[in-house]
This record gives C-alpha cells, structure tokens and sequence, in this order.
C-alpha cells in the first residue's frame, strides 16, 4: 500500500466512525420528538432548532455524572461489558459500501473500508457478537433482573440470528455472492421495464418474503420494541444496564442506536440498492454536470449516491422509530413462538421456492 | 375469567393489523393536535374556586383578621399559628400569623371558618420553594387574588 492509499482508508475509516457517532444524537432526537409527537404531545423543543441540541446537553449531563458502581457488583467485567457491547457495534459497519466506487487522478476509491470475500457473513458474525457485551452485563452486575434480561437477549439473539441468516439465502442465490459491494452493484440492473419505467434488480422486489422475514428478525437483533424483552420496563425494570449509571449506561444506548444505524444499512445494502441512486437523483446528477457546477462528472454522481444511502438509512432509522411507537411488547413465549414456529419455516419455503425459481431461470 | 376474543381471519397475519397500526401512529403523527402547554409562555387557567397559595385580606391597609382563633382550630393539618394582640384603632389583630407551607393541605377549611372574610385562598398555584418556608405575616398580606 502507497502512502496515498493509506491516507484514503484512514479518511473512510474517520468519515465512517464520525458518521456513526452522529447517528446517536440524530437517533436521540428523532426518538424523543418523534415519539413525543405520535402521543401528541411536543417533546423537548427548546434547545436549539427544534430541540436539536437537547443531545448535546443529554451528553453534558451524562459526562458529569457520578460514576458510582454498586458494591455487589464484579468490578472487572462490570467495567468492561459497555465497551464489549459498543465496539462490534461500531465493527459490523466496516462492510457496508456507502457509495459507488471513483476514480481519482488514476487512483480507484471503494467507499467501503474492507470489501470483504465474505461479506454479508462477516456483517452476521460481528454483529452477534454485541449480545456477549449484554450477557457480561447482565452476569457481572449481580442482580436477578438484570441476569434476566442477559438470558433472555441470548436466548432471542440466537432464535433470531437463525431467520436473520435463512431469509438472506435467497438474495445470496439470485446475486451468486455474498460480497456487500458486488450485491449492490448488481441491484442497479434493470428487472423489468413497464412502459418506460424501470424497476430496478432491488432486493426487495425479487424477494418480498425474505425481505420481511430479515425485518422481523433484525427487529428482535437490535432489541428494539416489539422484541425489546432483555430491558422490558414493566417486568425487568432496565434489564441488562439497570445497575449501570452515567456514561456506561450512555454506552450501552450507544450501542443500541449504532446498532440501529448498522442494521438500516444492512437493510439499505441488502434490500434497497445500497448506493444504487433513487429515482429523480439520476436526472439531478445529470443537470448539474450538464451546468458544469463541477467538473468532474463522476464525483457528482458519487454525492448522489452517498446521499441516496443516506436517506434510504434515515428512512430505516425512523422506521425503527415508527414501529417502537406502535406495536406493544411481545410475550417472551410468543416471541419465542413467532422465531421458530412461523419465521424460520418461511424462511426455509424462502430459500426452497427462490431455488426451484432460479432453476426454473426466472432470476 | 379470560375473555376470548374472536380474530378475524386477516388479523391472524398480524402484518396487515401493524401496517393499519403503523398508519394510525403517522396520522397522530402530523395531523393530530398537540396538548402540550408550553409552560412559563402558556399558563393553564383554574377555575375561580381553585385554593392556591394563601392571602390575608386587608382593607385599607388594614388586615381583616381579628384573631379569632377560628383558623388554627378548624385546620386539620395544624399549620396556622396566631398570636393576638392589641392595637388602639382595633381591639385585636395578629402580631403573628405563620402559616407553614409544607403542613398544608390545601383543604380551603380555614377559608370557609373564617367569620371576618379575611384569609383567602388564592389562583397562585406556583409555589416551589428552596427551603422549608413559612409564610409569615409580611408575605400573607401582599393582595394576590380579589376573593
């Protein structure tokens, strides 16, 4: 690797790690206003635009607490599990492409840290890897509620790792790569063209049912409301993080937030074109080279690209949002029901009905 | 006993009921009216009979109160503390008159008690204090309502 190169991926490596910091006040914001908003009521609106800030001043309070550990509690592992449970967090992202790739001054730029062989997979493996963060947690902190919601995170994340991997099967067959980055770049062709429409190769469209299989279960992955059962309030109190305080605790919910960035990109790369640009984005791209805004056509389309992921993720983030807001809890059996009796047998028809498709020579 | 409630065919998928429930938290979302009250702009108004923070009522800069005593019998939280005394223009008046505004109920007993009209409770409803405070004599005759 010449110098150049290195300075490249340490920038991507900088831009993706700052852009995933961001998430967790943006998250905030639209958690607190958005939910305030859908029970009518107006949430925290007085600290910069639209309350904005009010993450900023969150943080503030978060730092300046007191840092006080409970006397029962395993020192060792109790200090450790926020970071065990952030940092893959953080990890899981580094497959993910957040745009198409450029080439600058005969150097070629990927947007994406690691295009990795094994992809998807390395994205599944780290991910599972945070519920250790939760069962430390749970386990260090000496407390029945909190082991609890350690055991019933383990227990959900392993029924749901099981439907989250078969649901994405399918897509695996139709594109013949587990590679993140060759995934997208083949969800820009056309499947069919009605009347001068084209619908573009997105996940979604060839596989509808794993689409939503992969929702379901990245719902119970991230535990987020309907599957929040590891920190459910009305049983366990918090869960997992209920002896933890000031920036531990801060910790555990940016975890949860970029956890939730990770999984709408995941969702966006796999289902939604990742990069590939929304409809209208082409025709922008294509006005503002014609106007010579900048010259280099490429990189205008490049911009446009990273902004159609970044939407597309947006959407997802509040999606998560939406949902939480929405559905009540679920009972621990009928999750437990939900996972194995009704998703996992989808998936499986999923993965039989694509094959007997691409067989067939519809893909 | 459990209820058994009957589900209808389309409500066995479930999915369907979400996206209906999903439609539903958008329309709060951006049509519904929002409750709120912005607070130290907004004020909610009480109603004339709301017993709110203490007055005693003064004519002329002349407190009504005779130190009857009535007050302190009928309270059941036992916060209004008097001390009569004399004065040549008017046979008794209370050279102390506590009322200690953590006991205090907010029962309005002392209001309906009271022969000469004078202690009143007002609309004042904000009464956060940093300290342990009794209201003294001073404090209770500044006119905050016109009971």
């Amino acid at each position: 690797m010449n110098p150049i190169e290195i300075g490249i991926m340490l920038g991507k490596i900088v831009l993706v790690l700052a852009g995933l910091l961001t998430t967790v006040p943006i998250m905030l914001f639209m958690e607190r206003r958005g939910s305030a908003l859908m029970q009518n009521r107006l949430g925290p609106n007085r600290i910069g635009p639209f309350g904005f800030f009010q993450a900023i001043c969150d943080a503030i309070k978060f730092i300046f607490k007191e840092d006080l550990p409970p006397a029962h509690v395993n020192k060792f592992y109790f200090s450790l599990a926020p970071w065990v449970a952030v940092i893959p967090a953080f990890m899981t992202f580094a497959a993910i492409p957040f745009a198409g790739p450029v080439t600058l001054n005969g150097t070629q730029i990927s947007f994406q840290i690691a295009n990795l062989d094994v992809g998807v997979l390395y994205c599944f493996a780290i991910g599972s890897l945070g519920v250790y963060g939760i069962i430390m947690a749970g386990w260090s902190s000496n407390n029945k509620y909190s082991l609890l919601g350690a055991l019933r995170s383990s227990a959900q994340m392993i029924s749901y790792e099981l439907t989250l991997g078969l649901s994405v099967i399918g897509l695996m067959m139709v594109f013949q790569s587990v590679k993140l980055g060759d995934m997208v770049v083949s969800q820009g062709e056309a499947l069919v063209s009605i009347a001068g429409v084209t619908i573009p190769k997105w996940g979604i469209f060839i596989q509808p049912v794993g689409f939503i299989v992969f929702l379901i279960s990245i719902f119970a992955e991230t535990n987020r409301l309907p599957f929040d059962l590891p920190e459910g309030e009305p049983e366990l109190i918090a869960g997992y993080h209920l002896e933890y305080g000031s920036m531990r605790f801060a910790l555990f919910m940016m975890a949860e937030f970029v956890n939730l960035a990770v999984a709408s990109g995941l969702i966006v790369t796999l289902f939604f074109g990742g990069w590939q640009l929304l409809p209208g984005f082409g025709f922008l791209a294509h006005l503002l080279t014609g106007a010579g805004v900048i010259q280099n056509g490429n990189l205008v389309v490049v911009l446009f690209q990273f902004l159609s992921f970044l939407i597309k993720v947006v959407f997802f983030l509040w999606f998560f949002v939406w949902v939480r807001w929405t559905v009540p809890r679920f009972r621990f059996d009928q999750l437990m029901a939900l996972g194995w009796k009704v998703l996992f047998p989808i998936a499986l028809a999923n993965v039989f009905v694509t094959g007997l498709l691409i067989y067939k020579g519809v893909f | 006993m459990l209820a058994q409630r009957k589900v209808g065919f389309l409500n066995r998928f479930y999915l369907i009921e979400v996206i209906r429930g999903l439609w539903i938290t958008i329309k709060n979302f951006l049509f519904h009216e929002k409750v709120t009250l912005q607070f130290p702009e907004q004020r909610r108004d009480y109603s004339f009979r709301y017993r709110g923070q203490h007055y005693i009522k003064a004519v002329n800069g002349v407190e009504n109160c005779t130190a009857c005593m009535l007050c302190p019998t009928v309270c059941p939280a036992e916060c209004i503390h008097i001390v009569a005394g004399e004065r040549p223009d008017k046979e008794k008046y209370p050279i102390k008159f506590e009322i200690d505004s953590l006991r205090c109920c907010f029962c309005g007993m002392c209001e309906e008690a009271c022969p000469k009209d004078a202690i009143k409770l007002s609309n004042i409803y904000e009464m956060s204090q940093e300290n342990r405070t009794v209201w003294e004599k001073e404090f209770l005759l500044e006119q905050r309502g016109n009971k």
